[in-house]
């Protein structure tokens, strides 16, 4: 059959186009281009080999300034002033990838100590003591879960009832004194009494909670989840009970940080502010890349995020400058971070419209990404 | 042109799926109104209606996601109560959703096997990455579905290779008595709704699974369907199969019942049906 030169091919026809059985013929784009896996890492840990960057050039900077920041002595210092943000963070990523926040958690961290000196009086020994707590801590979590989730309460004013309900309870109990930590000999020392305990509780947690996240199918769900919630429904997932699982998780590990710093410190006191210590922890996941907006979030980041703000504040200790300025440099750094994390989500996703520093991050590491499209 | 299916007589093979008296409402909106359908062996049902007409809030009731007011429905001649999608899939139901049901953040291959990942490392489900790659490259390469990489994470991809994606991940699974495709073509263009079409007219034939596809192509339900059910406001109006019904019969119907709809709202005793709705945007010639 001949055809009329005058006629408009159509899209469909064998002479302009693939048939349909070509593989072509379904992309838009005609050279399959593989993500190499350096590029791959590059998508996935921009925000996080930035701060790295900067918590090195941050080491750098009080080393040369300070001949007693880089020595052994400090560097117990130094561990003991990021354990307790990355402890923090680390808790506090599930649940900011999933679009909440869980502010009681610092103050799950006050209880726990309390908690073991209390049952301990009770007669319970020190080690079933540790054991009750924990698992009364993760109950803490499972109600802000189950009321979150169930009574669509959000997250934020769930655990900001709860917090000031824990306050309570920690004064009402203590009546003002300070918990001293009971038990003593090993326990005690691999439980932070230890100088590295707490450090090498951080880098344990971090692993674990790591490899759940990027390595489980449960860590797979979370960021389903927080990326989009009626999506992972349509998926099948049971959005309700991964949320309440997190919130579960986040005490849990908020109640191991209370144990650990009890016998790190050797006392805590009650009004110790538990909501500025939870802060600490949700601005060192933000400044490492995790999404307060839910969808993104590395545990590497909010290790790196802790580093970050831990080096800074022991950093200042040891140079002498006010401890006042760090509060000052932390807000900063947060707003910082949290615009670049706009930036860079805007230079990323395809279709959203670009800020300028977007475009600079794009033409730096995005030249040739995008596929070509006819 | 793609010959038509022939509507082969079925009449004595018992229905895959057949639901009854099933309302639903959303607060104060009812959306179905004891709506009875049913869905033949083997059989490719086209639903068609307005916008808000209900036939989404169906296939949710059907897939599992929503749990229905009142009514029953029965899969291969048995009572079921689907309590979540999960639980559809067990059943062999899977769905194409109008809003694909991807995870923007996560990657193509991830997409593909949300809540059926290949794992291992038994209670701590550990993921294999590697074997989901491979199973997803081997998938997407038969369905001809071209991506440029099956590790970019689904928000770079356009709007026909998303919906490429969430076809292949409906129609992959082995064990699938029922499709239910809400809207599949709606971001594609000729090439891709052609195969797309082929294949799931491939997939009926060579496994015999029952399929209901929503669309407001009519040309595309008349080339792919072997029967057509209207929806109009919560209802079934009308069930035809093929033979008994043309192409520009159904159009004059949804204008006619649209024609109807306006005119209560409208002042003046008629309203022409071009000022409504131009059939060649809906239908096209065939």
């Amino acid at each position: 059959m001949r055809r009329d030169q005058s006629v408009r091919l159509e899209p469909g026809d064998a002479d302009t186009a693939p048939g349909p059985e070509s593989p072509v013929a379904y992309g838009l784009d005609t050279r399959r281009v593989s993500a190499s896996a350096l590029r791959r890492f590059g998508d996935l840990y921009l925000q996080e080999m930035v701060i790295a960057v900067v918590a090195l050039a941050m080491i750098l900077f009080f080393t040369v300034d300070s001949p007693d920041f880089f020595t052994t002595s400090n560097a117990a210092a130094l561990a003991s002033f990021i354990a307790p943000i990355a402890f923090f963070a680390l808790a506090e990523v599930p649940i900011l990838i999933l679009g909440e926040i869980d502010l009681s958690v610092g103050e799950v961290y006050v209880l726990s100590p309390f908690l073991v000196e209390h049952l301990n009086n009770a007669g319970t020994p020190v080690p079933l003591a540790i054991v009750f707590t924990m698992a009364l801590c993760a109950v803490i979590g499972w109600v802000n879960g189950l009321i979150t989730v169930k009574l669509h309460l959000p997250s934020f004013i769930t655990t900001l009832g709860m917090t000031f309900a824990l306050e309570g309870i920690i004064l009402i109990g203590s009546n003002g004194a300070p918990a001293n930590p009971v038990g003593d000999g090993t326990l005690a020392l691999v439980l932070g009494g230890g100088v590295w305990a707490e450090a090498y509780w951080a880098v344990g947690v971090m692993t674990i909670l790591f490899v759940m996240l990027r390595r489980t199918s449960f860590g797979l769900h979370i960021i389903a989840v927080g990326g989009n919630a009626e999506s992972s429904k349509e998926s099948g997932l049971k959005v309700d009970s991964i949320k309440i699982w997190c919130f579960v998780l986040c005490s849990f590990v908020g109640g191991l940080i209370g144990i650990l710093d009890g016998y790190h410190i050797g006392s805590i006191d009650p009004d110790t502010p538990g909501l500025t210590f939870m802060f600490y922890g949700v601005a060192a996941a933000v400044i490492g890349g995790t999404a307060l907006t839910g969808g993104r979030g590395t545990m590497i980041g909010a290790a790196i995020g802790a580093i970050a703000l831990g080096t800074l504040e022991d950093g200042f200790h040891v140079i002498s400058v006010s401890s006042f300025a760090y509060d000052l440099i932390l807000g900063i750094a947060i707003l910082i971070t949290m615009f670049l994390n706009v930036q860079i989500e805007r230079a990323t996703i395809r279709g959203a419209g670009r800020g300028s520093v977007a475009r600079l991050i794009g033409f730096i590491f995005n030249r040739r990404k995008e596929p070509v499209r006819r | 042109m793609m010959p038509r299916t022939e509507v082969t007589d079925r009449s004595d093979v018992e229905d895959m799926l057949r639901i009854e008296e099933i309302s639903m409402s959303f607060g104060a909106v009812t959306v179905l109104r004891n709506v009875n359908l049913h869905l033949r062996r083997g059989e490719i049902l086209g639903l068609v209606g307005d916008n808000g007409a209900g036939k989404s809030t169906l296939v949710k009731i059907i897939t599992g996601y929503h749990k229905p007011d009142g009514g029953r429905v029965y899969l291969d001649g048995e009572e079921v109560r689907l309590r979540s999608v999960q639980d559809g899939r067990e059943h062999g139901i899977e769905t194409v959703f109008q809003d694909l049901a991807l995870v923007n953040e996560l990657s193509v291959f991830h997409n593909l096997f949300l809540n059926r990942e290949h794992t291992g490392g038994g209670w701590f489900k550990l993921l294999r990455n590697k074997s989901m790659r491979a199973a997803a490259r081997r998938c997407l390469d038969e369905m001809a579905v071209d991506i440029p990489s099956i590790d970019v994470p689904v928000a770079k991809l356009s709007g026909g290779q998303r919906q490429a994606i969430a076809v292949a991940r409906a129609t992959r699974q082995k064990d699938i008595k029922i499709l239910l495709l809400d809207e599949p073509l709606a971001a594609m263009g000729a090439k891709e709704t052609a195969l797309i079409i082929n294949l799931i007219k491939g997939l009926c034939r060579s496994t015999g699974i029952s399929v209901i596809i929503i669309d407001h192509n009519y040309a595309h339900l008349f080339d792919i369907c072997d029967r057509i059910n209207v929806i109009q406001q919560g209802q079934v109006t009308l069930d035809a199969d093929l033979s008994e019904i043309s192409l520009e019969e159904l159009i004059e119907l949804m204008v006619q019942s649209r024609r109807c709809e306006l005119s209560k709202y409208l002042p003046g005793d008629q309203v022409s049906a071009e000022t409504v709705i131009n059939p060649q945007a809906n239908g096209g010639s065939r």
